[in-house]
Parts: structure tokens; sequence; C-alpha cells
């Protein structure tokens, strides 16, 4: 068991400017279960392979526990690639297709049948041991290949979209065994996807990455709740953020008819970075429908779609009033998401203005597309 | 969703005829060819439209499509793998639920999976063999910078090549294609093969095919070597003495025998001029099967070719021909040779095999009844013999049919059937 240490790791891709990863600077815990996301071409997958050792490192340095494992081939890391290849072999039992790999590395016979019953143990397949893999339902099957790595035993595990072959039911499935598997077996875990749903369920804390560049890391909770930057805060929640920048006028921040509050200190740090307008986000959930007698304030919107799920329903609408062009192209959104009470859902074509509840907007420097903490 | 069929126009009007709406496992047997199925994660099955075999592959729409690109990918850079012909995608159940992708290649005549070299007991020169295709076939790939990710035999097919194999790429689905790979890379992926093969080779001993002789780990590392011989003399620096040139020729005629053409040479003399260090730039596999192409037209495999060309010095030196152009030659081999053997073997029986691994087998048989009789045997006398002796009691390989044990689950996709989900 160990860490896993990013130290301003780069790899710049020959023939390209741009690094595909930039100063890489990460500390994965022991035992902790770390997913990489962002959009594709972020560099999440390119950190994993440089971990495995099929990337080079450019500059900077990985190391796994005290290791240095820059420049050591793959097979010498101690990790494991986990599904990657998924076939069983027919004619063995399942004990022989968890443990081939062991005694093709040469381990003792006693180690490799420990190692095997430890596995089958914890993936509930003791029974099954003696069996030909024709015999197991597709689950077992599953957890048979998941026992291949297992056995290794390695310092780390690493997971590369692993759930992208399988259909959408099959995933959330997997998902969970994943998961609690995992935590079952406490080895360092670094799971790469591009799916933010599958990152946030899964992660300890989770690393987005844009552009090659680490934009934030922590619990699947924080970045939700408090996102480092317009980024993070878009990429981050489903349905997505609201975000679009808005003027300040008279201690407000105005963008066409939308009206919304902003405590002073985040209109001292935009006034002091010599600013007039600030990026505001404000998640689905945290927009109500906003009394009649609110003067005037609030974001007026007309109903394009509702979107009902029993226990939720969604709005879909655009800003409404004279300005609204000019307001749907200062969003970084196509739509205006408002979660609402499914009973009291409005309907299509309705105009309904909406608030932002208190303290739950979030600020970003229009600049920088940094958080500004009020 | 619509019913979308990316593929040739011709072949879309044959692929609309099948029953999309049904998962892949519940296709009715009529609509199946039972070849032998290597070891898949997915449901594969074979298919018969007009006079060619599809062979179909259920997965994920994204996979489908990513493999289809890498697969027409490869053939343009001319890479032995099978080739693409599309994807259905947007299928549905007559329910309403969606089915996913099918990736349809087609199917690599006269080729053989290696479970159906095992039908009976594979020999240990057999094995060999195969990992000597396999690894020529890697380092291809890895020279045009394709990274396989899951290299095996069952992901492999293979060619007969003059009493050898040519090997083919089945399955791409974990490939990537990059400008260079890393050294991490090469080894990574030559670490995989080693694990399957291995792997491979143990559950054939399992099922009592494998000749005892043969140790499945050593066989596994007998790859890694290979390949590490080869990939030294396709791409390392070589020094030595201003005095030893020859040296410079030497390493492209070893080239040359393991069938890579040097397109560009890389030579460095050092300041004092002492010592010269060359090395390999362009490679290009098919050295012989090229030559062979452009002077006769007969496309052919490495090894065959190889055979086919020696015959044709032959040819020349015994018709006194020498001295003449090689195109002039070789157009006479072809019609005072080749052609007679070929068409001296009845239609019926050319499905067996390929007509220059039939030729190559003709000029073996011919080589042993020469020494039986003492004295030289023609060539159609040779054919006649070997038609009636030997070709006719081998099977069929155009398209190998039927499986390669009683049981066909043995070489049934390990995927997740439906019906275990009950």
């Amino acid at each position: 068991m160990a860490t896993v240490t990013y130290d301003k790791a780069t790899r710049i891709y020959p023939g390209q400017d741009a690094p595909a990863v930039d100063n890489l600077d990460l500390t994965v815990e022991d035992g902790e279960f770390l997913v990489l996301v962002g959009p594709s071409g972020c560099g999440k997958s390119t950190s994993l392979r440089m971990l495995a050792g099929l990337e080079e490192v450019d500059t900077g340095a990985i190391r796994i526990g005290d290791r240095d494992v820059t420049h050591i081939p793959p097979k010498d890391r101690d990790i494991a690639m986990v599904f990657q290849n998924y076939a069983l072999y027919p004619h063995m039992t399942v004990a022989a297709n968890m443990g081939f790999a062991l005694k093709i590395a040469g381990t003792p016979k006693a180690e490799i049948q420990r190692r095997v019953m430890e596995a089958a143990k914890l993936l509930d397949l003791v029974e099954y041991l003696d069996r030909k893999p024709k015999a197991l339902s597709g689950g077992q099957r599953q957890r048979v290949a998941m026992g291949r790595a297992i056995v290794r035993e390695p310092q780390v595990f690493l997971m590369d979209e692993p759930l992208s072959n399988l259909d959408a039911k099959l995933r959330v499935s997997t998902r969970t065994q994943i998961a609690s598997l995992q935590r079952r077996l406490g080895i360092t875990t670094v799971y790469v996807t591009h799916d933010q749903i599958e990152a946030m369920t899964m992660g300890d804390r989770v690393c987005v990455l844009k552009d090659g560049v680490l934009q934030q890391v922590n619990t699947p909770l924080a970045l939700y709740d408090k996102p480092a930057n317009v980024f993070v805060a878009g990429f981050i929640g489903s349905p997505a953020m609201n975000i679009a920048t808005f003027d300040i006028v008279d201690g407000k921040a105005q963008l066409g008819e939308a009206s919304v509050p902003v405590p002073t200190s985040v209109l001292s740090a935009v006034s002091a970075e010599d600013s007039s307008t600030l990026t505001i986000g404000f998640r689905p959930e945290s927009l109500v429908p906003a009394s009649s007698d609110n003067g005037g304030g609030g974001i007026p919107v007309t109903v394009d779609l509702v979107e009902e799920l029993g226990a939720d329903a969604y709005v879909y609408g655009h800003p409404t009033g004279p300005a609204a062009a000019e307001q749907v192209e200062r969003m970084r959104s196509e739509a205006v998401i408002a979660r609402v009470e499914p009973r009291m859902a409005p309907n299509k074509g309705d105009k309904v203005v909406f608030a932002v509840r208190e303290g739950e907007s979030h600020f970003f420097s229009a600049k920088t597309g940094e958080r500004i903490e009020p | 969703m619509e019913l979308r069929i990316l593929a040739t126009p011709l072949e879309q009007q044959e692929l609309l005829d099948l029953p999309w709406d049904m998962p892949l496992e519940e296709w009715p047997e009529w609509y199946l060819v039972a070849l032998p199925r290597g070891i898949s994660r997915h449901v594969v099955r074979f298919t018969r439209l007009g006079q060619q075999i599809y062979a179909l592959k259920e997965v994920v729409q994204s996979f489908a499509d990513r493999e289809y690109r890498l697969l027409r990918d490869l053939e343009r850079l001319d890479v032995p793998a099978v080739q693409a012909v599309g994807v259905v995608s947007g299928r549905e159940a007559p329910g309403g639920e969606p089915l996913d992708a099918i990736l349809v290649t087609r199917h690599l005549q006269f080729s053989l999976p290696y479970r159906a070299l095992f039908a009976r007991m594979m020999r240990r020169d057999t094995v060999e063999r195969l990992i000597d295709a396999l690894v020529v076939l890697v380092a291809r790939l890895h020279l045009l910078g394709f990274y396989w990710g899951d290299c095996s035999l069952s992901n492999t097919l293979f060619r007969r090549d003059a009493g050898a194999f040519a090997a083919y790429l089945v399955d791409a689905e974990t490939g990537e294609l990059h400008d260079r790979l890393s050294d991490g890379q090469r080894a990574h992926d030559l670490e995989i093969a080693r694990v399957n093969i291995a792997g491979e080779m143990m559950d054939l001993a399992a099922s009592g095919h494998l000749d005892d002789t043969v140790d499945p780990i050593a066989i596994g590392d007998h790859v890694v070597e290979r390949y590490e011989a080869l990939w030294a003399e396709l791409t390392e620096w070589e020094s030595f003495d201003v005095n030893e040139r020859w040296r410079i020729a030497r390493r492209v005629e070893r080239l040359n025998e393991l069938g890579f053409d040097v397109a560009e040479l890389d030579i460095v003399t050092d300041i004092g001029g002492r010592t010269v260090r060359v090395q390999p730039k362009v490679v290009d596999p098919g050295h012989h099967s090229r030559r062979l192409l452009r002077l006769t037209g007969i496309d052919a495999q490495e090894n065959q070719a190889r055979r086919l060309l020696n015959d044709l010095d032959a040819y020349a030196a015994e018709t006194d021909q020498q001295g003449e152009d090689e195109a002039i030659v070789a157009n006479a081999w072809v019609l005072d040779c080749f052609e007679p053997v070929i068409r001296g073997v009845p239609r019926e029986l050319r499905g067996k095999l390929e007509a220059p691994e039939i030729y190559h087998e003709v000029l073996e048989h011919r080589w042993y009844l020469s020494e039986e009789a003492g004295h030289d045997v023609g060539i159609m006398e040779a054919t006649r013999d070997y038609v009636n002796s030997v070709l006719r009691h081998k099977p069929d390989e155009l398209a190998v049919l039927g499986g390669t044990s009683a049981d066909p689950e043995d070489t049934q996709p390990l995927g997740i059937p439906w019906n275990d989900l009950r």
C-alpha cells in the first residue's frame, strides 16, 4: 500500500507546443480512491499513463510511496491496470483463471493459493473456485476478472474508463461494486473517467483537469459547494449550474431584466480588480420562484420545457424581456435551469420570475474566472 | 432511434436483410456460419452474404465507431488486419429497448484462428511458428506507432505462409494509434501479450490440446525475447570500425532476410573518422512479397514470396535466362510454371489452400518425389501426384467451417448472456 505523488509532472507530446499535462502537483493518499475527471483532451488519461509508465515524463517526477518511478518500466512499478483484459479461459477453473498471472510471475504455489482464496472470499466466489467460467453467471464472471487484478496485490490500482464498454444498467451496478470493493481492499486507486456523475459517486476525492492543468482537487461535496473557478462550477453537477456574466450597477448584479444581490465584500473584490462585471453561478436547486413583491429583482424566465422526474421537476427556460438576446449571449449554458416542486411546476410558455436563495450564489472574477469568496 | 448502417453501398444492400432488431446471441442459426471463434469479451457471430463471410461483433456504439475508424486507419497503413466493413447502430428490439451497435468486418479468407490449428495436438514447432508470426506483426504495428493493448493469439488470425504463418490483427478494440510509441508503451504491450499468450497456452494444456513438451510460461517469455531481438535489429544503432564498412551491407541483408526493406539508413562517422554508426530509419515490411508482386502480379505472404522467387531464380538458371531482364523472365516463369500448376488443381479443390501456398507445397512435394525417384520429377507430374495424394485429403481452409471441439461452448465468447440475468 502506498501514496502516489505527482511532483510538478509535465508531459509535452512531440510536435506540440502546449503540454498535455502541465506541472501536475497531486498527492493521492494511501488507500484513497482518487478520480481524475475532465472533458476529452484535459490530460486525465495522460496523467494516468504517466503513472503507469506508458507516457514519458518530460519534467518533474512521479513517486509511488517513497520510490521515484519516473524512469522505471511499467512492469516494475507494482501497479495493476484493471479491466484491460477481460477474457476468461474456458478450460481453466475459476481458481486457475484468477491465479495464472501469478504463476507466470513465478509466485510460489502456496502463496498463489492463499491469495486466490483471499480474493475469492472478498468476491463471494469461494464455492465456485473449482468450476469452469462457463458455469458462472455474467456478474460472477466479472468478479473473476476483478479477482485476476486483486490477487496481484499491487500497491496501486489504475483504471482508465473501465466501464465505458458496458451498457448503462450494468455500468451503474458495476460502479457500485468497484467502489465498495476498493473500500474493502483499501488499495490506493486512481480512476479516470469523463463522466462527472461517475466521478462524484465513486471518488473519495475528485481531481478536475482542463487543458492539462489541475483545476481543483477535493471531496465531491466540496467541489459541488465551493467550486474554485468557473470551469469547475460548470463541469460538476447535473443538471449544470446556471452561469452568466452580470454588470455591476448600483451595488447589484444586473443583466437585462435580471437582477441579483451581491454582498459588499464581493463588490469590493470586483472594484479592486478594476472591473465592472462579475460572473455569477447558481445551481438549479438554488432558484426559487420569487414573490411578486420583491421590488422588481429576480430573474424573469419563459419556460421552454418542464422535466418531471417524480420527486423533482426541472424547468428549462430562457431569459425574457427586451434585453433577452444580450442575456443569452452572456450565459454559459444554453438554458436557465431551475428545480421546482413537481406538483407546482409551471407550464410551457409560462413566465416565471426566479430569485436565488440567499447565500447560494457563487461569485467568480469575470477577468480570471477564480472564485470570489463573500 | 433509427437504424443506421455505415458501410460501402454494395455491402449496405446485403446487410439490410439481417435481423438487426434481435440481440446477436439470439439470431437464428440459418443466418449464421459456424466458424471457430477465439475467446472474446463480446458476442461474436459469423454470417454469409453472397460469396463473402462477415464477422459481427456486438459492442457499445462508441467502441464500435472507434474500432471501425482504427481498422480503417490500419488498412490505409497497409497493416495485415481484418477489414472493417461498417457499423450498424441505432438498433432496437421490437419492444423498443435499445440494442448495442454491431461492428461488421470481412472474414479473412484462408485465415485460421489458433484454436483451429490446435484441433488435434499442437506441437512445439507449430507453436513457435505462430509466435514468430505474431512477433513480426507486433513489431510492424509498433514501428507504425500502434499500441495494441490486448495482443493475444485470440485476437490474431493466421494464414499459412510456405510452412510458416503470417499473422493478422483481428481485434483493435483496445488499440491506439500514436505518432510514436514510448518504450513504456511497447514494454506494456508486450507484457500484456506475454501474459495473454501464456494464459492461452495454459488453457490449451487444460483442455489436453498441448504437447507435454511445451511449457506455457516459456512460450510467453519466448514472445518477449523474439520481439526484443527483432526490434533491436530493426531500430538499434550499430557501430564498428571504419574498415568494417561491409557491415552496413550485412545489416541491410539481415533485415531483408527478416522480410523488411530498408528505405532509409542513417550513417554517422565520428570526427576522427574511425568509427561508423548506422541505424535503420525507415523500414518497410514485405520485402519479398513486394518484389514478387511487382514482378509477377502474384499476391503472396512473405515466406511464400521468398519461396516463389527462389523458384523463379532456379527457372532463370535452368532455362539459361540469367542475363535477361528480370521482368521478362518473371513473365515467362508465370506462364511456364506458376499458372500450369494452379490450373492443374481441379476447381473443387482450390478452396483448400491459397494458390501461392499450393505452389509452395507442390515444390516441396516435387523435392520428395525426386529424391525417391532418384531423378528430377517434372513440375506437372509433381502437381498431379500432389493433388491426388495430398491436397485432396486436406481440410477446406477458404473459410474454416465447423468448430474445433465437440462442445461449441468451448469457443463461445464468455460475455454476459441475457439468460444469466434472470
